[in-house]
C-alpha cells in the first residue's frame, strides 16, 4: 500500500483508506482508479497529472 | 512571433499553456515568468513546514522540463515591464515579445495592513515560492511568530506553525477565524479546535503598530496590549495585480475585467486566475483556474468557449480543524442552518424555498462534502 499526493494542490490519496464516499474502496490501488477520475480538492483529472509517489 | 504568449508560471499560466498544447500541437508558445518558473504547489506554501518541505523539494519541475513537456519556449526571469496592445508586443529589460493572442496569468499581489511603527517592511509575507525560501531561512533558530490575519491562508500558516513546533499567536479584527467564509457557530467550533492544538488567537483587535525589539519584534494591538515573538507574518489577502493591464489601456476594476470567455477588453488579450475578475467574481482558488484554463485553452485554439464554474468547494487545509466550505454567492438570500454532531460542525445556508446555496463542513462533518456538494448550484452556470 502506498500513498500519492496530488502534485497541484496536495491532496494525499492513501491506497489503505481509499475513498469510500467517492465510492473507492479501502485498498484501492492508484493505478486501479479510472482515468476520469479528478482530485477531489483541486479537480485536476488523473489523466493530466502524475500523483508522486510519497510512501 | 508566438501565437500564443503566456505571462506567468504559475498554476494559472502553466494550465492554460498545458490544455492548449493538448489541442494545437503544433502552434508556437511562449512563457514569461518574473521568476524561476519552476513549476510548484502553490496550497503547499502554508503547509509545509510540518511536513519539512523546503523551497528546493517543493519545486517539481524546472523550467527546463517545463519547456520540454510543453514545447514551449519558457523564459525566466523575464519581468514584462510593458504591454503595446497596438503594435502587440510586451517589453522586457531583455527585449520584446510580439504576440498573435495574449494571455496574462499574473497572479496577484499579498497585502498588509496599514500600521505605524520601525519594522513595517520586515514583515513577512508567503505568496510564491521565494517567499517560502525566505520565510524557511527566517525561522531558523526561532521559536515565536505573530500572525496578522486568521483567514484561510493565515489559517493554514498558525497550524502549520504550531505542528512544527512554533508558538503562534494570531491577530484578526474579527470575532472568530474564517469570519468570511464561516457562520459564527462553525467559526467558534474552529477557534476552540485551534486552541486546543495551542494556538493563541487574539479576535477582535487589530495590530496598531510592529517594531523591532533586541531580540525579536513587538506588535502594539490598537487596544494597547504589547506583544511579542521572533517574527511577524502577514495572510491578510491579496490584490489582483491589474497595473500592467491597466497601463495599457485595458478595463479593471478590482481584477482585470474579463468577460465569459475570458476575454478582456482588448479582444486579443485574455486573463486568468487571481488576477482576472470574470463577472464579477475574483476567485482565488484552485478549481476556479482549472476550469478556466480548460475553457480558455479551445478557445485560444479558435473555438470559443465560455468559462462555467460548477460548485466549488474550497478545502482548508488545517489538520487541527479538516474543513471545507463553499460559501453561498454573495447577496444571496437565505440563513445558516447549523447542526452540531460529536467531533463536528455543519452549517448549511438555505434558500428560502429550501435549496442549498452554501455550506461549511468543519471535523467529522467534512464525511458529506461529495453529498452536499451534488445538491450545490454552479457558480456560474
Amino acid at each position: 500500500m502506498h500513498k500519492y499526493q496530488c502534485i497541484v494542490c496536495g491532496f494525499i490519496y492513501d491506497e489503505a483508506v481509499g475513498m469510500p464516499e467517492e465510492g473507492i474502496v479501502a485498498g484501492t490501488r492508484w493505478e486501479d482508479i479510472p482515468a476520469d477520475w479528478s482530485c477531489p480538492d483541486c479537480g485536476v483529472a488523473k489523466a493530466d497529472f502524475d500523483m508522486l509517489q510519497i510512501a | 512571433m508566438s501565437d500564443v504568449l503566456i505571462l506567468g508560471s504559475g498554476l494559472a499560466g502553466y494550465t492554460v499553456a498545458r490544455e492548449f498544447r493538448k489541442l494545437a500541437p503544433d502552434a508556437s508558445l511562449t512563457l514569461l515568468s518574473a521568476d524561476s518558473a519552476a513549476f510548484y504547489s502553490k496550497p503547499m506554501l502554508s503547509n509545509g513546514l510540518a511536513a519539512n518541505k523546503t523551497a528546493e523539494s517543493l519545486a517539481m519541475k524546472s523550467a527546463e522540463q517545463m519547456a520540454t513537456e510543453l514545447k514551449a519556449a519558457v523564459r525566466p526571469g523575464s519581468r514584462v515591464e510593458q504591454i503595446d496592445p497596438v503594435r502587440k508586443v510586451v517589453k522586457t529589460a531583455s527585449g520584446e515579445y510580439p504576440y498573435g493572442k495574449l494571455v496574462l496569468a499574473l497572479g496577484a499581489d499579498p497585502f498588509t495592513p496599514p500600521m505605524q511603527g520601525d519594522a513595517v517592511t520586515e514583515v513577512l509575507t508567503v505568496n510564491d515560492l521565494s517567499d517560502y525560501g525566505r520565510f524557511r531561512a527566517a525561522l531558523l533558530g526561532k521559536r515565536s511568530v505573530i500572525l496578522l490575519g486568521g483567514g484561510l491562508i493565515g489559517c493554514e500558516f498558525a497550524n502549520d506553525l504550531v505542528t512544527a513546533g512554533f508558538e503562534v499567536t494570531v491577530i484578526d479584527p474579527m470575532q472568530w477565524p474564517l469570519s468570511r467564509l464561516l457562520p459564527q457557530a462553525a467559526g467558534e467550533f474552529m477557534m476552540r479546535q485551534l486552541e486546543t492544538a495551542g494556538i493563541t488567537l487574539r479576535l477582535g483587535e487589530q495590530a496598531a503598530a510592529v517594531n523591532r525589539t533586541a531580540v525579536g519584534y513587538q506588535v502594539t494591538l490598537a487596544g494597547g496590549d504589547v506583544l511579542e515573538a521572533d517574527l511577524v507574518l502577514s495572510a491578510i489577502g491579496l490584490r489582483p495585480r491589474i497595473a500592467l493591464a491597466a497601463a495599457a489601456g485595458i478595463k479593471t476594476a478590482r481584477g482585470i475585467v474579463v468577460d465569459r470567455h475570458l476575454q478582456t477588453s482588448d479582444p486579443a488579450i485574455f486573463a486568468l486566475g487571481d488576477c482576472a475578475e470574470v463577472e464579477g467574481l475574483v476567485l482565488p482558488f484552485v478549481l476556479p483556474i482549472m476550469n478556466a484554463a480548460r475553457a480558455l485553452a479551445p478557445t485560444l485554439a479558435g473555438t470559443p468557449t465560455p468559462v462555467r464554474y460548477p460548485a466549488m468547494p474550497v478545502v482548508v487545509k488545517t489538520p487541527a480543524c479538516p474543513t471545507v466550505v463553499s460559501p453561498p454567492a454573495i447577496g444571496s438570500a437565505g440563513e445558516w442552518r447549523i447542526e452540531p454532531e460529536d467531533g463536528g460542525i455543519a452549517a448549511s445556508f438555505m434558500s428560502e424555498d429550501g435549496a442549498l446555496l452554501g455550506f461549511a463542513l468543519l471535523g467529522t462533518a467534512t464525511a458529506r462534502k461529495q453529498a452536499l456538494t451534488g445538491a450545490l448550484p454552479p457558480v456560474l452556470a
